[in-house]
């Protein structure tokens, strides 16, 4: 598009390249500049490259070792054979890290009973070794996030504004799927957000860093750790323990829907009998 | 001075007549407290929703004492530490220190929702009573459209509640409530505007809902149940056929002191069912919810029972927006048809179903006396297409809740509501009339040929024939009169023709005989057992 360019100025470029040098001149000079790039390239990759990344079979660990051997007898057939996935059956675990190992097969999520909208939590299939050494499997392999060690929760004791935030930050993040009182809800096409009743510490924390099945990843730049441990606070603190007064049953607190059909099962019905009673004594 | 002998028994008398002489009262009285009731279970179903009213009034003022209907920003300092130090509104925090801080305020609380629950069950099991025994014909049809609208102000009254603790919830649904009067063409703007004082949520609508909540919506309800009842009063209750009853007569028991005493005891049952569930079921956990704000919505974010199926109507609304190429563009949103043309009609057509069902079967006369379901198929048929459609839309509001409890898949729900919506309906009516027609033919042929004994006789020829126990007088052959279809209970056991022991067992096994037991005007004295001839092998 030259339309905005004045005639003059078009004419001057035209005129210096017609007094550019030579063809041959020109690609011999291409042909220089190409290989003192190629041997600048080359001179800074062999000067800057670690050596131990070079190598082709790093050895694995020992607690690795043992998750491979897990891992081909368990993983290997929907993941592959050095985790790089299988088209249409699961992904590749390059990068997924230890922690999502730890929340996908120690919830009994992984290995899943077939293939479906999205895996269920179950009875583990391998005992907390096991989960350990697959994780370190696959994290020795690939990488990615790991569990941060210590404790995932606030002390309330010396924080007590923690519970607060942590509720604040629930309630912004995660009961537009999980709920109000972390029972779950529903997705589309069968997907689901879980009840958050029977979920650990770790469990919370590694969901939040590595977006398990159908959640999305909060990483440590969108929710900081501090943030993460708050919010895994009042899950465990407030809404697991079902500290709130109003009674001897919650209804699941599903909200409005339990309410509903509570009013017709015990209400209506109770006093639909006592009608009878009533009307019969004459 | 001479001492007067004090005459104790003779106080009530003399009270009696001193109150008689100034106020002349005697005589309305008497024919008040003479008034006679017909008795049926099924006619207290409405006493539960006057009774729940009451509750609710009762608790209601409780609640009034200690909430603070402002939308002004307060910290929270109370005695909750998962909401401490959170900013939030003062109506918010007036009901969280009601739920937490004041003595009995949760329960008082969940007393006022759980009554407000009951209340609209109640007018809703009550309207299927009315309705399928054919109590709204002439007279009672203005009363029949009153029990409507008193269902539309107990949904107002309910809505207006719900938002009032101005909770993530609350808001919710406000903002949904805002959604739906935009949706109205034209005037949507306007009007959402000038309920939320601008645009939402602004500053207001908690006052404004507030005194519709305590004041304008229970006026309009009362002064509609005292309506309601006096036309009870006036028109007298319907009564279910049966020995004595005419269309002219009302069979039942005096008001007082026989009616009076169960009212009273039944109005003990309700106000007791309502405490046990406050005080066993949780409800609406606001302090869970959390303040509004308008970019937290939990999932399972659903109205009352009573306005989901208005939900369920816009969750199965496929996504059909029309667009009005005039001036700048006018565009009706999906959500229009069935929150306000939907509820609209769903409100309002009801209450002319009387007149309508009159002039379809051109019966204009009046009616007194009840009609079972079954004789009436078509009504019922209807009312079963009706109710269908008010189950499906009310359990597809629900229909996140579902599919996540039972495992179904969420696009699947909808679908199966949108098709079960234009589907089940009309099979329900189909069933119902078959249903009906069916019990109706079987009363006629218990009427024509007596009731089943279970015994078996052979002929000579070496059939085998049940024998039969007329129900009325028979002919010279044996063979029993047909007899009249009289639209009340036909006998069909042995046991309700008095030939074995009671049916009714237990407790609720009536002390006295009954006024009025289940029988046919038909039903001739039963002959004892010993009459009978032995049944033998036949050897």
């Amino acid at each position: 598009m030259t339309s905005d360019t004045p005639a003059g100025r078009r004419l001057r470029v035209f005129n210096r390249r017609r007094s550019a040098p030579s063809r041959a001149r020109r690609r011999f000079g291409a042909a220089v500049r190409m290989v003192a790039a190629l041997a600048l390239a080359g001179g800074v990759y062999t000067a800057f490259a670690p050596g131990a990344l070079a190598e082709d079979n790093r050895p694995l660990s020992a607690a690795a070792q043992e998750g491979k051997a897990l891992f081909d007898n368990s993983c290997i057939s929907c993941h592959g054979r050095n985790a790089e996935g299988v088209e249409g059956r699961g992904p590749t675990l390059i990068g997924v890290g230890s922690a999502s190992v730890e929340f996908q097969v120690g919830t009994g999520r992984m290995p899943m009973t077939r293939q479906e909208a999205q895996a269920e939590r179950k009875t583990p299939q391998f005992n907390q070794d096991q989960v350990k050494q697959l994780g370190q499997y696959v994290q020795e392999i690939g990488g990615g996030p790991q569990l941060p060690s210590g404790s995932l929760t606030e002390d309330l004791k010396q924080n007590p504004e923690a519970l607060a935030r942590g509720g604040e930050l629930f309630r912004i993040n995660c009961t537009s799927c999980h709920s109000f009182g972390g029972a779950g809800g529903a997705l589309s096409s069968g997907k689901y957000a879980p009840s958050l009743h029977g979920a650990t510490e770790q469990e919370i924390y590694a969901a939040m860093l590595t977006g398990p099945q159908n959640m999305p990843v909060f990483g440590d730049n969108e929710i900081t750790p501090e943030q993460k441990r708050e919010i895994i606070t009042y899950v465990t603190q407030q809404l697991q323990q079902d500290k709130d007064p109003g009674g001897l049953f919650n209804l699941g607190r599903y909200g409005p829907v339990t309410e509903g059909l509570a009013i017709f099962l015990v209400g209506i019905t109770l006093l639909v009998f006592a009608a009878l009673w009533i009307a019969g004594k004459s | 001075m001479k001492r007067r002998k004090f005459d104790l028994a003779s106080v009530p008398g003399k009270t009696a007549k001193g109150v008689d002489e100034r106020l002349q009262v005697a005589t309305p009285l008497r024919g008040l407290l003479n008034k006679v009731f017909p008795d049926h279970w099924s006619f207290l179903l409405g006493e539960i929703a006057l009774f729940s009213f009451i509750v609710l009034l009762l608790s209601g003022v409780f609640l009034t004492l200690f909430f603070d209907p402002s939308m002004k920003e307060v910290a929270y300092e109370g005695a909750y530490p998962a909401l401490r130090g959170t900013e939030m509104s003062a109506a918010y925090e007036s009901s969280l220190r009601l739920s937490f801080e004041v003595r009995g305020g949760l329960f008082m609380r969940q007393m006022h929702h759980w009554a407000a629950l009951l209340f609209m069950a109640s007018i809703v099991v009550h309207m299927a009573r009315v309705f399928f025994t054919g109590a709204f014909r002439k007279p009672r049809e203005a009363n029949w459209a009153i029990g409507i609208a008193l269902f539309l102000l107990g949904f107002l009254a309910g809505f207006t509640g719900y938002s009032l603790p101005d909770d993530g919830l609350s808001g919710t649904g406000l903002r949904i409530a805002s959604a739906i009067m935009l949706s109205i063409p034209v005037v949507g703007t306007w009007l959402s505007a000038s309920i939320f004082g601008g645009e939402f949520p602004g500053e207001l609508i908690i006052g404004r809902f507030y005194i519709a909540h305590v004041l304008l919506i229970p006026g309009g309800l009362l002064a509609l149940i005292s309506v309601h009842l006096g036309l009870v009063f006036k028109q007298k209750h319907t009564q279910w056929p049966g020995p004595g009853r005419t269309n002219s007569n009302v069979v039942g028991e005096r008001m007082f002191p026989r009616y009076a005493l169960k009212q009273g005891g039944f109005f003990m049952t309700v106000f007791g069912v309502i405490c046990l569930l406050a005080g066993l079921f949780q409800i609406n956990p606001i302090w869970l919810f959390g303040p509004y704000r308008a970019s937290e919505v939990s999932s399972a974010s659903q109205p009352d029972w009573y306005v989901m199926f208005m939900d369920g109507l816009v969750r199965l609304m496929p996504a059909w927006q029309i667009d009005i190429p005039i001036g700048d563009g006018y565009v009706i949103p999906p959500l229009f048809w069935p929150a306000v043309v939907g509820l609209g009609a769903l409100t309002t057509v009801p209450m002319f179903y009387p007149w309508i069902e009159a002039r379809r079967t051109k019966d204009y006369r009046s009616h007194h006396i009840l009609q079972r379901p079954r004789d009436a198929p078509e009504r019922t048929g209807l009312g079963a297409m009706a109710f269908t459609f008010f189950v499906i839309a009310t359990l597809s509001g629900g229909n996140d809740v579902i599919a996540d409890k039972f495992h179904i898949s969420l696009n699947a729900m909808t679908w199966a509501g949108r098709i079960g919506l234009v589907i089940l309906p009309p099979l329900a009516y189909y069933l119902a009339v078959r249903i009906c027609l069916g019990l109706q033919q079987h009363d006629r042929e218990v009427l024509a040929h007596g009731a089943e004994t279970g015994i078996i006789k052979r002929l000579p020829n070496g059939q085998f024939v049940e024998v039969h126990q007329p129900l009325g007088p028979v002919d010279d052959h044996g063979h029993p009169l047909p007899l009249d279809y009289a639209g009340w209970v036909v006998p069909k056991k042995m046991n309700r023709l008095g030939a074995l022991a009671p049916a009714v067992k237990g407790f609720f096994f009536p002390v006295e005989k009954p006024v009025e037991a289940p029988v046919s005007p038909a039903v001739p004295p039963v002959a004892g057992r010993d009459q009978r001839e032995e049944i033998t092998s036949g050897r």
